[in-house]
């Protein structure tokens, strides 16, 4: 019996590392190697979701040109870093990182790695071999901001966020800029669920907001946790990162989407034509590669649930930020504790939004911390 | 209902092919699952369990995973021993972690790598101070370290997140929950070989390993100390009547894998991170149970227990690398494993009895 275990078992490694080498040999070939490093299992909504469908986009844009190894729910620490050189030592040519805790890491592995280009989403540090892309989110907040203004009955908006940093905070803001060119009267008030993805507690913050007389929600966060619960208590809200309008038909206004597949696109192009580059600016996330609404890293998904004269206005909204008609962060701002932030006539550039650390008028309460 | 009833003897023969029967079962199964998904069933399996070990790197990094889970496995090898059931050596890592690195980044100019010793210290105490609650609890009011122990990992994850979002958050992180890099003087090199360089993530911090397991193996073995845990664990009332104090060896205990967890969280975040974030252990704690039953509570045996849950691990990812198979997959393949693995000890000590419910 023993014996038999054991040559079964010789057989299986001998037919293993012969696969091994062939396997080793055939893929010598020709396409650019792609991959791709996923915090979650890409599930069919949210953040990892919406980097799967930009992934797919790239398939579908070089088909055999190249090759893409995937790697998913890696967690940020010591196993991203040997993910990430696996990747590298694979001959992937490129590789996307698209979670914020990859930083360390990706800048880890791109220094034994100096052929190869890495592309860190979210990150604000870079080197010679490691670019940064992120979207402009707060566009489509601003939007969301006007939508909400003119259906609010109750003057109350609910917004679920994840973290005090700046990239929820701006979004914050640029909602409350939105809401405020539509309404005077209404007003946002935020609860941090200190985590981007727990249905449950984004659920539970979607009850508290309703309970305290909030008809529109506002999310960001990661789960279609809060959208659910607007569907069955007969108020509205957005969706985030994809469209979530399957898991609440009539409460979705709209979706905000991330649409990486273009600059994911345009980054393997570069690749293959010698023109990648890390780009230049300060070191921070706001130096590059920061696409909105007009690259069309962002889009929005279809107007609903409101009446035409809402989504006509959506719409204009939607057409001034894309021609630049609409400034959100023009002067004069003011905190909402009436300390003047900018005059009349200037306006925040990137590097003053991702220092963001006030609420604007419109706010309630203070940002924590 | 079924019973489990010790079997009088165990018999030798069995120990040897009960561990290659559940390996031969679960290839078995694997290929069967594999097939049925799609996959090509022999280049998984190989994915899996060999191409770990198809090059030098890769059979460090297996080292580099296994070090934590077998670092915190040979502390609650101790609890287990002696019947007390510490299932809480995630937070006693983290709080090991946070209180060690919390000291580093008090020196930040510190270079000798002799600092790397006194974190290692200071994480023991860290660990072994959060493993301390559960210790009085249990042995001042009888209250039950199971339940203690878990809901402190929940304490430690959310304190240790309060830490890096504020008072040790990084001026310089634009916001996000990161602290300040540790200094030169806390940082575990990796190992550079002549001619070759470095071997994936292998590091210094691995050498402790080789000094755990034989000082593990002697304590349990050789020691009165090493006696009275086993007997207390085994046969409770004999060590009433031989006069060992209960309360103290279960403290011991509790201390000692406390404050192994916390060495571990050290060389792991000294090594692999180099700085303190919201999340320093993925989990290590919880699988260290795992590997401290799989390696049948014995230090030799949780050396080889670690090594095989880093290499399916491992194996994991290169399967999904370069054959796309989702890590939900792999993990019914580890699942199985584990599985028979675990059967296979159990029915090597126990018959099982079915009987009607009366």
């Amino acid at each position: 019996m023993l014996k038999f275990c054991m040559r079964i078992f010789s057989l299986f490694a001998l037919g293993a590392s012969v696969l091994f080498f062939i396997f080793n040999s055939a893929f010598a070939g020709t396409p650019t190697k792609v991959g791709f490093v996923y915090l979650t299992t890409p599930g069919d909504h949210g953040w990892t979701y919406a980097h799967e469908l930009g992934k797919q986009m790239v398939e579908k844009r070089f088909g055999n040109d190249v090759k893409i190894s995937v790697v998913e729910n890696v967690p940020e620490g010591p196993d991203a870093t040997r993910v990430i050189r696996e990747l590298a030592k694979q001959g992937n040519e490129i590789i996307f990182t698209t979670s914020f805790g990859y930083m360390e890491p990706t800048l880890k592995v791109a220094k034994e790695f100096p052929n190869v280009k890495f592309e860190h989403i979210t990150g604000y540090k870079r080197s010679k071999n490691v670019a940064t892309g992120n979207i402009r989110f707060y566009e489509g907040r601003y939007i969301q901001g006007v939508v909400a203004g003119l259906m609010t009955k109750t003057n109350k908006i609910g917004y679920i966020a994840a973290y005090p940093i700046a990239e929820v905070i701006m979004g914050i803001n640029s909602f409350a800029q939105g809401l405020r060119s539509v309404n005077k009267d209404a007003s946002i008030s935020v609860i941090w669920a200190n985590t981007w993805y727990d249905p449950v507690k984004e659920a539970d913050a979607a009850k508290v907001h309703i309970a305290e007389g909030a008809d529109i929600l506002a999310q960001h966060t990661d789960s279609p946790a809060m959208l659910q619960i607007a569907e069955k208590k007969g108020v509205l809200g957005f969706g985030q990162s994809t469209d979530m309008s399957a898991f609440a038909p009539k409460a979705q206004l709209f979706a905000s989407i991330n649409n990486w597949g273009p600059y994911y696109i345009r980054k393997i192009e570069e690749l293959k034509s010698g023109k990648w580059n890390t780009g230049d600016g300060p070191n921070h996330w706001a130096g590059n590669d920061w696409g909105g609404l007009k690259a069309e890293m962002l889009l929005i998904s279809k107007f609903q649930n409101m009446p035409d004269s809402v989504a006509k206005k959506a719409q204009e909204a939607l057409d001034g930020l894309k021609s630049g008609k609409i400034n959100i962060f023009a002067g004069p701002l003011v905190d909402n504790t009436g300390k003047e932030i900018i005059p009349a006539g200037k306006s925040l550039d990137d590097g003053a939004l991702f220092r963001m650390n006030y609420y604007l008028k419109g706010v309630n309460g203070k940002v924590p911390g | 209902m079924i019973t489990f009833t010790p079997r009088d003897k165990v018999s030798k023969n069995w120990t040897i092919i009960a561990p290659i029967l559940s390996i031969f079962l679960t290839i078995f199964f694997g290929l069967l699952i594999f097939t049925f998904l799609g996959y090509n069933p022999l280049e998984t399996l190989y994915q899996v369990f060999l191409s770990p070990f198809s090059r030098i790197d890769r059979i460090s990094d297996i080292f580099v995973k296994a070090c934590p889970l077998v670092i915190v496995g040979t502390g609650l090898m101790l609890c287990f021993r002696a019947n007390v059931w510490n299932i809480g050596a995630e937070g006693q890592f983290i709080m090991g972690t946070l209180l060690a690195g919390s000291f580093a980044l008090l020196f930040p100019s510190v270079e000798t790598k002799f600092f790397i010793f006194i974190m290692i210290v200071i994480g023991f105490i860290g660990g072994a101070l959060w493993a301390f609650i559960p210790a009085i609890l249990k042995t001042k009011l009888n209250v039950n370290e199971i339940l203690v122990s878990l809901m402190l990992v929940y304490v430690a994850m959310l304190f240790i997140d309060f830490i890096v979002r504020g008072p040790l958050r990084d001026p310089m992180s634009f916001g996000f929950p990161l602290s300040k890099p540790y200094p030169d003087g806390a940082i575990i090199n990796k190992i550079p070989f002549p001619g070759i360089g470095y071997l994936g993530q292998l590091h210094y911090g691995i050498l402790l390993i080789l000094l755990l397991i034989p000082i593990s193996w002697l304590f349990v073995n050789k020691t009165l100390s090493g006696f009275k845990i086993n007997v207390l664990g085994s046969a409770p009332k004999a060590a009433k009547f031989a006069g060992f104090k209960q309360n103290t060896i279960t403290i011991t205990v509790l201390l000692l894998s406390g404050g192994l967890a916390g060495v571990a969280g050290v060389i792991e975040v000294s090594a692999n991170i180099g700085q303190l974030q919201p999340e320093v252990s993925f989990g290590y704690g919880f699988t260290a149970i795992i590997v401290a039953f799989l390696g049948r509570l014995n230090p030799i045996g949780i050396l080889f227990a670690g090594i095989i849950i880093a290499t399916v691990k491992l194996g994991a990812d290169n399967a999904q690398m370069s054959m796309g198979i989702p890590k939900v997959v792999t993990g019914l393949f580890e699942g199985i494993l584990l599985f028979f693995l675990l059967t296979g000890e159990t029915l090597q000590k126990y018959k099982i009895k079915w009987s009607k419910v009366t």
